[in-house]
């Protein structure tokens, strides 16, 4: 009986064993094709690493990446964790350490955790850049930052002014009390309304903390306390969707502005129904565009990434590197009604 | 354990030989070595197709890669030998992490000193575990589906959203040196290895080991038979804590980043490397050979997938269908058997049914022992 057991047990291990090298093989035959990534003489091999895959946002930016490399010629390919966590996006840049690729493109899911395999891969040859998340200056060769402080909280302040006619009480909507990010903008905003636009006062400050209900429910407060409010500034994108929400099914709608840093798809139906003119943010389809661009001029040794070099980035046409290698996008762009349907993030 | 003192009965006695098959066919012909083979085929194709596989990085990558799942495998392979689950691993991990960081940046402790008190830590996670499971009588499942949850969410409340960078290079270098200038080997697999010996030694070489099956197999039989289930239960979480942890310290190290989030759902690779080594979900079988070549061999496929430039969805399709096959491949082989059983009885010695009803056979050996 025993012996039976065992034949049948081999027999299952070696199917079990034929299954699995026919399934590597199916896989083999897709990958294959492009196996040589970085060896190839002559074309520019670009990977592109965001956060995480399946995330409308990186997947704009690697469209716009996309485009920029077969502009110029290159390799492109778009790879990266189902989760955004470091560890998960270290495999993927210790994968392209190994195949040699000229550049890299990443958006750091943390500063300092990706650091040392940057490094290796810096090392190996490859060139880096990063986006949208910057990870610690000494890691990469270049940061394609999307927007200044100054740019965003500039922006925000000119569509406020412009939405309630330069005059009245306004208050923000923020994420949490303690965001670095948050906090630097607005207090830059308080500086350029106290500035530049005296008759707007700014009553009130509050704290959704990047959490849909909370931010809801803080909208509504902010309306029954200030019944004279004129408009609201969120500059966090989850702030400015939950307020619109409050405020399209409220009366204050189309008598109370709101405008602040949101996505297109969130902030589509509120800007269609009239909750919403305008609203700002980066393009990131430009940004993963710039971001190839740069990455070919470091492959091919157009610019080192020290301050005063100059490139030139196809239909976007020429930057030059600032302080601490960095790369401006430029102003941050500003979404409404008539160029809404042209984003898909 | 009072288990060794019995005599066999049958050693004076025996009239048929001890195994019905030679060594290399009870060695060479199992679920273990299935995956061993297919590990050296998997690694000899890549080796061959897979450009840049065969080149100075990958294993050292690799390697670094899997050691927290190496780590953690090995107690669990015990845990569910015995029928129960830990879905606690990572949540561990994650805790540990942050101790690590915390005692180290914000109280000045050195990282051997906060090392150690994130161990006991751990140890105290997997002594809760145990004590729920072992004592109180709770389904591991539920209990540890609680402590993930609550391990975690100390873990994110103590650090809040911010990450700990700040630790000495001397000790993050360490997670990633090589044993020797330019080998393949990180340094991890060192302390791996020790654990190694040591867990084998304990599971298949040590009487504590014996009960380990014999809980999984039935564990009132186990009970009758003399092994103390609680408490082996109980140790075995206790283990499960303390490696996390460990495997934390490393992690964290590695990574040069202790964050709440970190190692998030590692649990289930744990638990699908354990799997795919052969080891038994409804507990009582598998061996430790066969779960460090799933891990690794988890760790093959998908290093060689990357390297093709396959996506994290195609890899997690293929690992998926893997793990699938190879459970399914159990019930297969369960179903056959039942059916080579049906078709041989007329032939078969009376002894035939023994295959099928172990925990009924270890329930009836032990009564026939006293």
């Amino acid at each position: 009986m025993k012996i039976r057991n065992r034949r049948l047990s081999a027999l299952a291990a070696v199917s079990l064993v034929a299954s699995l090298a026919l399934t590597a093989c199916g896989s083999d035959s897709d990958g294959g094709s492009d196996g040589a990534s970085g060896s190839g003489g002559g074309s520019t091999s670009v990977t592109f690493l965001p956060k995480n895959l399946g995330n409308p946002y990186f997947d704009t930016s690697s469209k716009g990446g996309k485009k920029a490399v077969e502009e110029f010629g290159g390799k492109f390919d778009e790879v990266g964790p189902d989760t955004p966590s470091p560890d998960a996006q270290v495999q993927f840049i210790n994968t392209a350490a190994q195949q040699g690729v000229n550049a890299l493109v990443v958006s750091a899911n943390d500063p300092e955790a990706i650091c040392d395999a940057l490094n290796e891969a810096r090392d190996a040859g490859t060139k880096v850049v990063t986006f949208d998340s910057d990870t610690n200056p000494e890691c990469r060769d270049l940061f394609i930052n999307q927007a200044t402080a100054e740019g965003i909280a500039k922006v925000q302040v000119d569509l406020i002014a412009d939405q309630v006619g330069d005059k009245g009480e306004v208050a923000i909507l923020s994420a949490a009390a303690n965001a670095t990010n948050q906090n630097a903008w607005i207090d830059l905003m308080k500086k350029d309304l106290a500035d530049n636009h005296p008759d707007i006062k700014l009553v009130d400050t509050v704290y959704g903390d990047d959490d849909d209900q909370t931010s809801f429910d803080k909208t509504a407060a902010l309306l029954q306390s200030h019944p004279d409010l004129k408009g609201i500034i969120s500059p966090t994108t989850v702030g400015i969707a939950a307020a619109a929400r409050y405020l399209s099914t409220s009366d204050a709608k189309g008598k109370v502005a709101l405008t602040g840093l949101g996505t297109p798809n969130q902030m589509r139906e509120y800007v269609k129904d009239g909750t919403v003119t305008a609203f700002a943010l980066w393009n990131p389809e430009d940004l993963g565009y710039l971001s190839a661009y740069a990455a070919k001029a470091l492959a091919d040794g157009t610019i080192s990434g020290k301050e005063g070099d100059k490139f030139d980035a196809g239909d976007l046409g020429s930057f030059t590197v600032d302080a601490d290698a960095t790369v401006l996008l430029g102003d941050p762009y500003e979404f409404n009604a008539d160029n809404i349907d042209d984003f898909d993030f | 354990m009072s288990t060794t003192t019995l005599d066999r009965p049958d050693r004076a006695t025996r009239t048929y030989p001890a195994y019905s098959t030679p060594l290399w066919r009870r060695v060479l012909l199992t679920r273990e070595f299935a995956v061993i083979a297919l590990l050296v085929a998997v690694i000899f194709y890549s080796n061959n197709n897979v450009p840049a596989f065969d080149g100075p990085l990958t294993f050292y990558y690799l390697f670094l890669d899997i050691a927290p799942i190496l780590l953690i495998a090995l107690p669990m392979t015990l845990v569910i030998i015995t029928g129960e689950i830990d879905l606690s691993v990572a949540s561990v991990v994650g805790l540990s992490s942050v101790l690590v960081g915390q005692l180290h940046a914000d109280h000045g402790l050195s990282i051997p000193v906060a090392g150690l008190i994130a161990i006991l830590v751990g140890a105290l996670c997997g002594a809760f575990n145990g004590f729920l499971v072992a004592y109180v009588g709770l389904p591991s499942l539920a209990v540890t589906i609680g402590t993930l949850a609550l391990y975690r969410g100390i873990a994110q409340g103590l650090l809040g959203t911010k990450a700990v960078t700040d630790f000495p290079e001397k000790w993050t270098d360490l997670a990633k040196e090589r044993i020797t200038e330019g080998s393949s080997y990180p340094m991890i697999l060192i302390p791996f290895l020790v654990l190694l010996v040591l867990f084998v030694w304990l599971l298949h070489f040590s009487n504590f080991g014996r009960g380990v099956y014999e809980i999984g197999l039935n564990d009132e039989a186990a009970h009758f038979s003399g092994v103390n289930v609680e408490r082996t239960k109980f140790l075995l979480f206790v283990m499960a804590g303390a490696v996390s942890a460990f495997a934390g310290i490393y992690f964290t190290l590695r990574f040069g980043s202790a964050r709440g989030d970190n190692a998030n759902g590692m649990e289930l690779q744990v638990i699908a490397a354990v799997l795919l080594g052969g080891v038994s979900i409804f507990g009582g079988r598998g061996a430790l050979h066969g779960v460090v070549a799933g891990v690794v061999l988890i760790g093959v496929i998908s290093s060689a997938m990357r390297l093709q430039g396959e996506t994290v969805n195609v890899i997690n399709i293929v690992i998926g269908t893997l793990l699938v096959l190879s459970v399914i491949s159990t019930s297969l082989v369960g179903w056959a058997r039942q059916l080579w059983a049906r078709r041989g009885r007329a032939g078969g010695p009376p002894s035939s049914e023994t295959g099928q009803h172990r925990p009924a056979v270890a329930a009836s050996e032990s009564t026939n022992e006293r």
